[in-house]
């Protein structure tokens, strides 16, 4: 019997040319964006969104055309961050200026992200869903001209992944941690995945830090990967604090 | 996924999909040399994996709409609950009350009832034979 690849007949229904379409209409909505970083940790809390939308607030002051892709789309945070209502496929347009994209447009207030679907098993599938719901973010969005789009992923390295193999190259990474040795190992693992996927390490900013928060995880982490600490942020930032976070993007 | 019509040793070629309304997917296939037709069935959760990858077994025949995958398989709305059936409901104890609200939002989802209240429950509870909850 004859193999898989032995068959050369066309296909009618072109699955390889339809995900082949899906990438380039990717590519063409992001061929304005000068350039793409992920703002990621390995670890939950450590305020991944809160430095996102307010670095992306501190660029827009400074009149840099910059967008956010909230890539949380289990827990979105970015639209309260930017003071944005629902509505989608244009960017919604966010404190300062921000352009802003996020599950949390989509969704009833408060309401969690459920898809349709046989509820049986649904992990087989569930993960399927959200890496096509994140095409969607980044394939139907009408960014325009930006300079910077900054992803605000969710903890952990799924997402990460996905955005990797969706992009078809791997996105610069801005890394948050906060000063605990409990925070360092989580976000060591995520690093050293994202060294290993062949991201640039554009640095790590230490947030909370300060009164109850002394570690030296930012240091540690810097030295090991051999990337900058670009930002300490205090438990109670300034504009400045951003400003100056953003200057070094 | 292809389909090879072993006793003739010809790719089949793709007839036409169905989509039956109960989330299974069905699609034939024909032999171009003998005619036989095979159909591909699918349960809800492979027809689920494809329609995840956001294609179209046979072929598109327009553009993919924007968000089209996000439009139409996230949820969203569902009925508002009355304050009477809110407190009715956590009454339920905690352990099934979950599943218990889901058969009652369920059941107004199916009739296009907008608001469940105590009379709406009631109503269901006796078409689903829901005694007691």
């Amino acid at each position: 019997m004859r193999t898989y690849h032995q068959l050369t007949d066309p296909d009618r229904s072109g699955l390889a040319d339809q995900i082949g379409a899906q990438r380039q209409r990717v590519a063409e909505r992001l061929a304005g964006v000068r350039r793409i970083v992920a703002v990621m940790s390995g670890k939950g809390g450590v305020g991944k969104s809160y430095v996102t939308a307010n670095v992306a607030r501190a660029l827009a002051r400074a009149r840099t055309p910059v967008g956010v892709l909230d890539a949380d789309l289990n827990g979105p945070t970015i639209p309260r961050l930017l003071g944005v209502s629902r509505s989608a496929q244009q960017p919604a347009i966010g404190l300062d200026g921000v352009k802003c994209i996020s599950m949390g447009q989509f969704l009833d207030e408060g309401a969690p992200l459920a898809f349709k679907g046989p509820e049986a098993e649904s992990f087989v599938w569930r993960g399927a869903m959200e890496a096509a719901a994140l095409r969607e973010f980044l394939g139907d969005v009408e960014w325009g001209k930006l300079d910077l789009l900054l992803l605000d992923l969710p903890p952990g390295m799924q997402r990460y992944i996905e955005l990797c193999d969706i992009l078809g190259n791997p996105p610069a990474v801005l890394t948050v941690t906060i000063p605990t040795p409990e925070s360092r190992d989580a976000v060591r693992r995520a690093m050293r995945a994202a060294v290993e996927r062949g991201s640039e390490l554009l640095g790590i900013v230490e947030n909370m830090v300060g009164q109850e928060f002394n570690g030296t995880a930012a240091d540690d982490l810097s030295k090991e990967f051999d990337t900058p600490v670009l930002a300490r942020i205090p438990w109670h930032p300034t504009p400045d604090s951003w400003s100056a976070l953003g200057s070094r993007l | 996924m292809k389909f090879l019509c072993v006793e003739c040793d010809q790719q089949m070629a793709f007839g036409e999909r169905q989509l039956p309304g109960d989330g299974t997917l069905a699609a034939t296939f024909k032999c171009p040399q003998c005619g036989r037709v095979v159909a591909m069935l699918t349960n809800p959760m492979e027809t689920q994996l494809v329609s995840s990858l956001g294609v179209e077994i046979g072929g598109r025949t327009v553009p993919a709409e924007p968000f089209e995958m996000v439009r139409s398989n996230i949820v969203t709305g569902g009925p508002a609950w009355s304050n009477d059936a809110q407190e009715r409901l956590s009454r339920v104890p905690s352990f099934v009350r979950g599943m218990v609200k889901k058969i009652y939002a369920d059941y107004a989802k199916e009739r296009g009832i907008m608001e469940i209240t105590p009379a709406i429950m009631d109503t269901a509870r006796a078409e689903l034979g829901l005694e007691g909850m």
